[in-house]
C-alpha cells in the first residue's frame, strides 16, 4: 500500500514550485500548435513517451543511489558522491536546451528546498552542487528516498509530474473544462503507469544506459519561449 | 545483409591527411574522393537498396592527431521494411584523437512506411577533437506515413558525456506527431559543432522551428523541424 509520504510529494499542493511550470505548453499555446482538449491530449501523449521516461528514470535511479547509501554505515566518503555526478553529467547530456536545463535545475532547487524541511536527511548532501540547483530528477530521487519510498514510488512521482503540470497549466493557458482535463488524465493512467514501471525497472542499469528520448519541438520552443518578455509559465 | 566500413585517416605529415584504412563490403562501398583540401573526404556509396529489414550495417571510423575526414554519402539512404518485419540497423563508431577532425554529413535518412530500424552512433573524442555531425530524419517517402525508425546519438569529450540523444519516431510511439515532439512536421534534424577553440555564445533562434543552442561542453547544436527535407537543410548547413 502507499503511504501518505507519497500522497504529499505527489500532491500538487506540494510546495515544489512546478505550478510555475507549463512544460512547453504555454510555447505550443502561443504557437498555434494546441487549441483544445485534443491538442492537449496529443501533447500529454508526446510527453509521456518522451520526456517522461527520461524524467522518471534517472529519478529512480538516483533513488535507489541514495537508498543503497542510506541504508550503508554513515560515513561522509567523498566517493559517495560520484554515482550523484555521473548521474548529473548524464542528465545534463541528455538536456541539449539551456533554458530546460535551467528550469530543471530551479525546480529542483525549489524541491530541496522543501524536501530538506519535510524530511531532514544527510543524503541532500550527496547531491551535486550547483549555483543553479541541481536537477530535478535528482532532487526528487533523494526526496524521496528521504522520504522513505520505494523506487517504484519515485519513478511514478516523476512519470505523474509530467502529465499533471502541463494539464493544470492548461485550464488556464486554454480555458479548458476542469472535468474533461481529469477525464483525459484518466485515460492517460494506464499509459502513465506503464512508463514508471519501464523507469523504475531500468533504474540499477548504468546512467550511460538510461534512456536518452529527444523531442525536438521540446527544446526548440523553449528557447523561443525564454525570449519572452512576457509568459505566465517559467518554461 | 550484413556488412563492416572501416575508415582510418591520419595526418600525413605535410599538412594534409592520408586514408591509412579505407575498406568496405557491399552494401557499403567507400569512394575517396580528393577535393584539393588538406581534408581527406569519403564517399559512401550504398551499393543495393536499403538498409532493409534485416540488414545490420556497421561503419567504424578512427581520425589521428591533426588529420581532417569528411565523410559524405551520395544520396539518401531509405529505411524499407525487410519480409519478416525485423529490424535494420546500421551503426556508426567512431573515436577522434585531439587535434583530429571528423565531418560527418551523411545525406538523410527516410523512414519508409513499415520500416522498423535503428540508426545507433557512438562517437569517442578526445580532449581538442573537432565534430561536425549531421543527422536529418524525414519521416516516409511522399504522401505515405513513416514506419518505426530510431536515431540515437551518444557522443563523449575527453571522457565525459556530452550528447545523449535518441529521436524515435512511427506509429508505435504515441504522440510522436504531436505538437510536444514534431507538431505535424515531416523533416528534422540537428548539427552538432564541437570544437574547443570556439567562442562559447547564447542560445540563437534561427527561426519558428530552429534554435541553436550551445551545450554543457565545448559545442552548440542546432535543432529544427521543417516541413521538407529542403527547408530543414537550409538550416543545418554550414
Amino acid at each position: 500500500m502507499h503511504s501518505t509520504a507519497y500522497l504529499l510529494l505527489a500532491d500538487g499542493r506540494f510546495p515544489s514550485g512546478g505550478h510555475a511550470h507549463s512544460s512547453g505548453l504555454e510555447a505550443a499555446v502561443a504557437a498555434g500548435r494546441v487549441t483544445d482538449l485534443a491538442g492537449l491530449e496529443s501533447f500529454l501523449h508526446g510527453r509521456l513517451s518522451y520526456a517522461a521516461p527520461v524524467t522518471a528514470a534517472f529519478t529512480a535511479a538516483t533513488h535507489l543511489t541514495a537508498s543503497r547509501l542510506g541504508r550503508a554505515p554513515s560515513h561522509t566518503h567523498s566517493d559517495n558522491k560520484v554515482p550523484f555526478l555521473t548521474l548529473d553529467a548524464e542528465l545534463e547530456a541528455r538536456t541539449v536546451s539551456p533554458a530546460l536545463r535551467l528550469a530543471s535545475r530551479r525546480q529542483g532547487r525549489a524541491l530541496l528546498r522543501a524536501g530538506r524541511l519535510t524530511w531532514p536527511s544527510e543524503l541532500y548532501a550527496y547531491l551535486p552542487k550547483h549555483p543553479d540547483g541541481p536537477h530535478q530528477p535528482l532532487a526528487l530521487g533523494v526526496t524521496t528516498a528521504a522520504a522513505g519510498l520505494s523506487t517504484e514510488e519515485s519513478a511514478h512521482i516523476a512519470a505523474y509530474g509530467v502529465l499533471t503540470g502541463p494539464a493544470s497549466a492548461a485550464v488556464r493557458l486554454l480555458g479548458l473544462d476542469p472535468y474533461q482535463v481529469q477525464n483525459l488524465l484518466a485515460r492517460l493512467a494506464g499509459a502513465c503507469d506503464e512508463i514508471a514501471a519501464s523507469a523504475a525497472a531500468v533504474a540499477h542499469k548504468s546512467p550511460e544506459e538510461l534512456p536518452a528520448h529527444a523531442a525536438p519541438l521540446a527544446d526548440i520552443s523553449a528557447e523561443i519561449h525564454a525570449t519572452w518578455e512576457v509568459r505566465l509559465f517559467a518554461s | 545483409m550484413r556488412a563492416l566500413a572501416r575508415i582510418v585517416a591520419e595526418a600525413d605529415g605535410r599538412g594534409g591527411t592520408r586514408l591509412a584504412r579505407l575498406r568496405g563490403e557491399p552494401p557499403l562501398q567507400l569512394r575517396h574522393t580528393p577535393d584539393g583540401s588538406g581534408a581527406a573526404t569519403v564517399h559512401l556509396i550504398g551499393s543495393a537498396a536499403g538498409p532493409l529489414g534485416g540488414d545490420d550495417l556497421r561503419i567504424e571510423i578512427e581520425v589521428g592527431a591533426g588529420a581532417v575526414l569528411c565523410v559524405r554519402t551520395v544520396a539518401a539512404s531509405i529505411a524499407l521494411p525487410g519480409r519478416d518485419g525485423s529490424r535494420s540497423r546500421v551503426s556508426v563508431t567512431a573515436a577522434v584523437a585531439g587535434g583530429g577532425e571528423l565531418r560527418w554529413l551523411p545525406e538523410q535518412l527516410v523512414a519508409a512506411a513499415g520500416c522498423h530500424h535503428l540508426a545507433l552512433s557512438t562517437v569517442e573524442l578526445a580532449e581538442g577533437a573537432r565534430l561536425l555531425w549531421r543527422e536529418e530524419l524525414i519521416c516516409g517517402r511522399h504522401g505515405e506515413q513513416p514506419g518505426d525508425a530510431v536515431i540515437s546519438t551518444s557522443v563523449n569529450y575527453g571522457g565525459a558525456p556530452l550528447l545523449r540523444q535518441s529521436l524515435t519516431v512511427g506509429p508505435a510511439t504515441p504522440g510522436w506527431d504531436g505538437p510536444a515532439v514534431l507538431g505535424g512536421s515531416r523533416a528534422t534534424g540537428s548539427l552538432l559543432h564541437v570544437d574547443p577553440a570556439a567562442a562559447p555564445g547564447g542560445p540563437e533562434v534561427l527561426g519558428p522551428t530552429a534554435v541553436r543552442l550551445p551545450l554543457s561542453g565545448p559545442a552548440t547544436l542546432v535543432s529544427a523541424t521543417a516541413d521538407d527535407a529542403h527547408r530543414l537543410r537550409g538550416f543545418l548547413e554550414r
